[in-house]
């Protein structure tokens, strides 16, 4: 039974759906990566599992039971976690009253919890009283991820964590993601650094109006020369 | 000497009554603001509403026969709290819950407020009549004069007893809601719902319950608030709803949505209008004498008449809304 399975999902956000049959399924080993054009409804898809949106159609099904238009405080204790592309850290909170607002669903300690995500990201055990919003680019990215793993997510979802960084940064918040992964939390992500990101993808998805064009393994992607064609610039 | 007296008694202790008023409204005003976006302008009449439940319950307690040595009015005061918070609660769900559901915009929820408004005063003038009441009719306030006649001075410092224990109760208030704050999970939640409430939920974290504990905190306040102003002078229906003005400009001069600078505001406000309506000619005179013969300092040197305190507030709104909109702290309202 895979980690996460959507069946035929329909929603959109109040209009028009703009997810017209969305299909996927995701292992705890997978790291699957979304991709497509603009608009083609890759973060609305990640917001439909997590609630954001109303879901008319379909099944979402998490752990073998239907999460469909549940809302994130009943998400977040079952496993699932989130990180928004924007706005992804509380600015005015120093990075390490962000981490524990990740894991203000939970009841037991957190302590070593937290230290695993400092040891996954040490500049952050360095920055922990420091506002979030004083911090660069790549460095509230990984506290935004480091909020959505103290929740011990089973799967983790990312909307463009590489979005605007240097490209330094960008291999570094790959390679967190692949390490995130080896310790046993299944990603989704959206990217628009596709190329590079299918590089690494077990699974991959490519969306277009909102349905599945293409899925397999993220290097068969590379290797479709119609997806390399339409989708991934030649 | 008299003339330093004449000021801590004139300034620094009414500046210092009027500040705790303030800052504790303001608290409750950009918490509400910071949550749920929304000017609440009803706040003013939640602080009247908190006043007459303590007026309430002294009265109660008074008729009971139970004598207390300190005044009853302070003594019921975490009763009141408790039933201002409640009575805040059942706000929130009567009249802006529903609407939020609805996705109304904040100038709707704004709208709203100022029906409960109209709503709370005029069933406050149905129960209680349109009149002017004192918690003091039964005891006493008692006065501590602080000789200063060792020091030169004629008069003494007075300091009402109800002022002493304002003070205690607001500095004691500022401490735990620093505390709650800066310490407890619900506090951080509530910051972290007030900087990005679509990141808080996204967290997992119950909303819902934060607006409650919103609720709660701003009725409490307002309760203590609306009873020291009160307790300082006098209780009628539309106590609180005459400084509605300063405390919304505490609350903007301090950043809206930002705890800390409510307070900071909440004082600023209250010692500029304290300052503007003092006579300064009281503190001045003794330089009358370094002035040429046949010159002398007016009778009355105040910047402001009394009767126009209230523009003070509006000005310093006005100035800050120029100057630094954000407010001396960064606010959320940018
Ligand atoms: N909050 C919203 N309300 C209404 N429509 C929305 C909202 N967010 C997105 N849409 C619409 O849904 C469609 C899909 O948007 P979505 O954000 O999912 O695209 P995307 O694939 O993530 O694109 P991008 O690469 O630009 O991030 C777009 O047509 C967009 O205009
Ligand atoms: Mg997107």
């Amino acid at each position: 039974m895979p980690l996460i399975e959507l069946k035929h999902v329909v929603g959109g956000y109040g209009g028009a759906p703009i997810l017209n049959g969305v299909d996927m399924a995701i292992e705890a080993s997978d790291i699957g990566v979304i991709v497509g054009p603009n608009g083609a409804g890759k973060s609305t898809t990640l917001k439909a599992i997590f609630g954001l949106l109303r879901v008319t159609g379909g099944t979402i099904e998490f752990g073998g039971e239907n999460i469909a238009n549940s809302l994130p405080d009943k998400l977040v204790p079952k496993g699932l976690s989130f990180v928004p592309q924007e706005k992804n850290v509380f600015t005015s909170m120093t990075v390490e009253e962000n981490l524990e607002m990740g894991a203000f669903t939970r009841t037991d300690d957190f302590r070593p919890t937290m230290d695993w995500v400092y040891s996954m990201f040490p500049v952050l055990a360095e920055k922990r009283r420091q506002p979030a919003g004083e911090l660069s680019g790549g460095q509230r990215q990984m506290v935004a991820m480091g909020r959505a793993l103290m929740s011990k997510p089973k799967l983790l979802m990312l909307d463009e964590p590489s979005a605007g960084l240097s490209p330094r940064y960008v291999i570094e918040i790959f390679e967190t993601i692949v390490r995130v992964n080896k310790e046993g939390v299944g990603i989704l992500m959206v990217e628009q650094n596709a190329r590079q990101a299918l590089a690494f993808a077990s699974k991959g998805f490519v969306l277009a109006q909102g349905q599945n064009r293409f899925t397999g393994t993220g290097p068969e992607l590379i290797a479709d020369p119609e997806v390399a064609k339409s989708f991934l610039g030649g | 000497m008299d003339e330093l007296i004449f000021f801590i008694n004139r300034v620094l202790i009414s500046g210092t009554v009027l500040g705790s008023i303030y800052a504790l409204g303001a608290v409750g005003v950009t918490l509400i603001f910071g949550i749920l976006r929304f000017a609440h302008f009803a706040h003013g009449d939640m602080m009247t509403m908190g006043a007459f439940v303590a007026f309430v319950l002294a009265a109660a307690m008074t008729a009971m026969g139970i004598v207390t040595p300190l005044p009853a009015g302070f003594v019921v005061l975490p009763l009141a709290m408790i039933i201002t918070a409640v009575l805040a609660l059942g706000l929130d769900k009567g009249f802006y819950a529903p609407l939020r559901q609805r996705g109304a915009k904040p100038v709707t929820l704004l709208i709203a407020s100022i029906g409960v408004t109209l709503m709370i005063q005029g069933l406050t003038r149905l129960i209680f009549g349109s009149g002017t009441r004192t918690f003091f009719d039964t005891e006493s306030k008692d006065i501590f004069r602080i000789d200063m006649s060792w020091a030169g001075g004629s008069r003494p410092i007075s300091i009402t007893e109800p002022q002493v224990i304002m003070f205690i109760v607001t500095a004691l208030i500022v401490v735990a809601l620093h505390l709650f704050l800066t310490r407890s999970r619900l506090g951080k939640a509530m910051r972290a719902m007030a900087d990005n409430a679509a990141l808080a939920q996204v967290s997992g974290i119950n909303t819902a319950l934060v607006v409650r504990v919103t609720w709660v905190i701003a009725g409490a306040l307002a309760c203590v608030a609306g009873t020291m102003l009160a307790l300082d002078v006098a209780l009628m229906p539309d106590l609180a709803f005459n400084i509605v003005l300063p405390i919304f400009a505490a609350a903007i001069v301090g950043g809206l949505g930002h705890a800390y600078g409510a307070i900071v505001g909440g004082f600023l406000i209250a010692f500029a209008e304290t300052m503007a309506v003092f006579n300064w000619t009281a503190v001045l005179r003794p330089i009358n004498g370094l002035l040429p013969e046949g010159m002398a300092l007016p009778a009355n040197l105040a910047l402001v008449p009394t009767e126009y305190k209230l523009t003070v507030a509006f000005v310093i709104l006005v100035i800050t809304l120029l100057v630094r909109p954000t407010g001396i702290f960064k606010g959320a309202s940018t």
